[in-house]
């Protein structure tokens, strides 16, 4: 089990450095530099700010530093908000898009494992066929499309609910939440479906049931935990989702987030800010995808053995 | 194996050429209602697109400032925008866009995927392992902010848009075509090919590729409706197509604007692009139990 944590682990620094190096020399790529205004700077100011940023070091030079400041956890100033670093930006964002994806994962996990669980137990009956179709459409609504919608309906037609802000008025922590967390209800309820179907079907449910097990128990205790397999798998990409998700709910609720600020810094063309919000970004995804990994193997008997055996 | 075959058509067909893997596939994607009715919805959603520019109703830059935005009537089906311009042409036309990307970028991504994954899996060994080790480590990565990225660094063009998309889509192609040629290179028809003297690259072209076209489909109908979804999503953010060009997720992004008093302008390209993703996913669906009975649903 360790020895299959730390493989995995050694397999994420390659992923780490690609994405280091491919952001890097992308934005060294782009056309025109950062302290391009419409007002000419003087050119001793501007010598003064590229040194300041390093950008007057040769190209390789700049990459190794940045390198190294990164494995510091240092992700160096931001050239939009002048002495501010990215690192007091991310903070700034992170507290809310953390909250933001928590409850929607909370929202989704709920939700879809509910309906899933439900689904399975009639297979081909109503109560199989309406939370099923109710999951496609959950799937093929986008939340830039649902988020709106909900905003729509339940802020300003029934003005139920406040429309944008985060933490400022009770309830307004509901909508955000929801339009992130549908889709992945969506998904989720289709993989509880799937598995616990599949698990149902296994002798040793049979057995639990010629047993006399109470229906309760069977499925709670002894179906559940194969049954859910497919949808721990699937965290590690839902969390990927999820952090792409906020920039389009950031934008729409206008959260102070992390997926706000970032698509704020790909509009002004705020290149470190770019920089480090992509790597820590991909730091985060790699992670989650590395702990959803090894929860799935600790979860699963037969994978277990698959990992200790090398194979 | 051999479906139950209900009229006499099929009965002669399918003792014309043998129950292929292809007729049977159809018999039963004829009883999937749902996944027939998304193929009809897109057949039609097609040839509407390939017709716009002869019957819309309207001209794509047609504008009447002084009509200004009008609910749906006879006149405008779908209604206006602010300039007065029919929503009906203008969801067209996005629709026309929005289709195409779909196809182009997916397009792009079955190409590179089917090649880079045949090859993985016929060479087998360290290449094998070098390209798909690339692969893995390529399928790691946050792709979304990669394709912001690239958006925002070299400007915002529809061509690099196909190529941003179709670039993360092909993985998990290469993937599962890999995984395919791998089972089929060790069965014995590619041997007795072999052993005829065919040349690698005929037993490539004429027997892997073709045996690797099931999922290769049903993969590839499941792709578009995520690459359309990922126009719509950047589109949205204003980063994907730019006017005068449209797609549906500009014209959503253009609609969350003045929701609160033209919702019009919101729910009919919401709903143009629901109802296709929706189709997608059903045909899909409905391809994949059909074409390969082993995969289950999820």
């Amino acid at each position: 089990m360790l020895k299959f944590f730390f493989t995995r682990l050694l397999q994420a620094i390659p992923v780490l450095l690609v994405v280091i190096t491919v952001t890097f020399f992308l934005v060294r790529l782009a056309p025109g530099g950062p302290f391009d205004a419409e007002k000419a700077v003087p050119p001793e100011v501007l010598k003064a700010l590229e040194a300041n940023y390093r950008l007057d070091l040769p190209v390789w030079q700049q990459y190794t530093s940045y390198v190294g400041d990164l494995v510091t956890g240092d992700f160096g100033p931001s050239f939009r908000y002048p002495g501010r670093s990215v690192n007091e930006l991310i903070m700034a964002g992170l507290p809310a898009s953390a909250e933001l994806g928590l409850y929607a994962l909370l929202v989704a996990l709920v939700i879809g494992t509910l309906a899933g669980i439900i689904a399975s137990l009639r297979p081909n009956t109503a109560q199989d066929y309406i939370p099923m179709s109710t999951a496609m459409i959950g799937i093929c609504m986008p939340s830039f499309l649902l988020g709106p919608l909900l905003v729509l309906v339940f802020g300003i037609w029934l003005d139920w609910l406040p429309i944008s802000g985060w933490g400022d008025m009770p309830g307004d922590k509901i909508l955000p939440s929801i339009t992130m967390g549908a889709g992945y209800a969506a998904y989720i309820a289709r993989l509880s479906r799937g598995g616990m179907l599949e698990v149902l079907s296994q002798d040793y449910i049979r057995t639990a049931r010629a047993k006399g097990l109470p229906e309760r128990v069977i499925i709670f205790k002894h179906a559940l935990r194969g049954g859910l397999i497919p949808v721990i798998a699937f965290l590690g990409p839902a969390f990927a989702g999820l952090l792409s998700g906020s920039f389009v709910v950031e934008t729409i609720f206008q959260i102070p987030g992390l997926g706000r600020f970032f698509v704020q810094a790909a509009f002004n063309r705020d290149y470190t800010m770019i920089m480090g919000t992509t790597v820590f970004f991909a730091f985060l995804i790699v992670l989650f995808n590395l702990l959803s990994d090894v929860i799935a193997v600790w979860i699963n008997p037969r994978l277990r053995h698959q990992a200790q055996g090398g194979h | 194996m051999v479906a139950i075959i209900t009229n006499t058509d099929e009965v002669l067909a399918s003792a014309e050429q043998g129950t292929s893997l292809w007729s049977d596939a159809w018999v039963r994607l004829r009883r999937n209602h749902l996944a027939l009715a998304g193929l009809g919805i897109l057949i039609f959603l097609a040839i509407v697109s390939l017709l716009t520019p002869w019957i819309a109703p309207y001209g794509y830059e047609a504008q009447n400032l002084a009509l200004g935005a009008t609910p749906p009537s006879w006149q405008h089906w779908f209604g206006t925008d602010i300039f007065g311009r029919d929503l009906l042409t203008r969801v067209m036309y996005g629709g026309r866009m929005s289709l195409m990307v779909g196809f182009v970028a997916t397009g792009v991504a079955l190409v590179i995927g089917v090649l880079w994954g045949t090859v993985a899996g016929y060479a087998g060994g360290r290449v094998d392992a070098v390209m798909m080790r690339l692969v893995d480590i390529l399928y790691a990565l946050p792709f979304m902010i990669f394709i912001i990225l690239l958006m925002v660094v070299f400007g915002r063009s529809i061509l690099l848009l196909f190529l941003a998309i179709g670039a993360v889509e092909w993985l998990t192609m290469a993937r599962i075509v890999r995984g395919q040629v791998q089972n089929l290179r060790r069965q014995e028809f590619i041997e007795a090919a072999y052993s005829l003297g065919l040349s690698r690259w005929r037993i490539v072209r004429k027997h892997l590729i073709p045996n690797t076209l099931g999922p290769v489909i049903v993969y590839t109908t499941l792709t578009i409706p995520s690459v359309m979804l990922l126009e719509a999503f950047l589109s949205f953010l204003g980063l994907g197509v730019q006017p005068p060009e449209s797609s549906w997720g500009l014209l959503i992004n253009n609609g969350v604007e003045t929701m609160e008093e033209y919702p019009w302008l919101l729910i009919f390209p919401g709903l143009a692009l629901s109802i296709t993703l929706f189709s997608l996913n059903f045909l899909g669906d409905g391809l994949r139990d059909a074409l390969d009975p082993r995969t289950s649903k999820d």
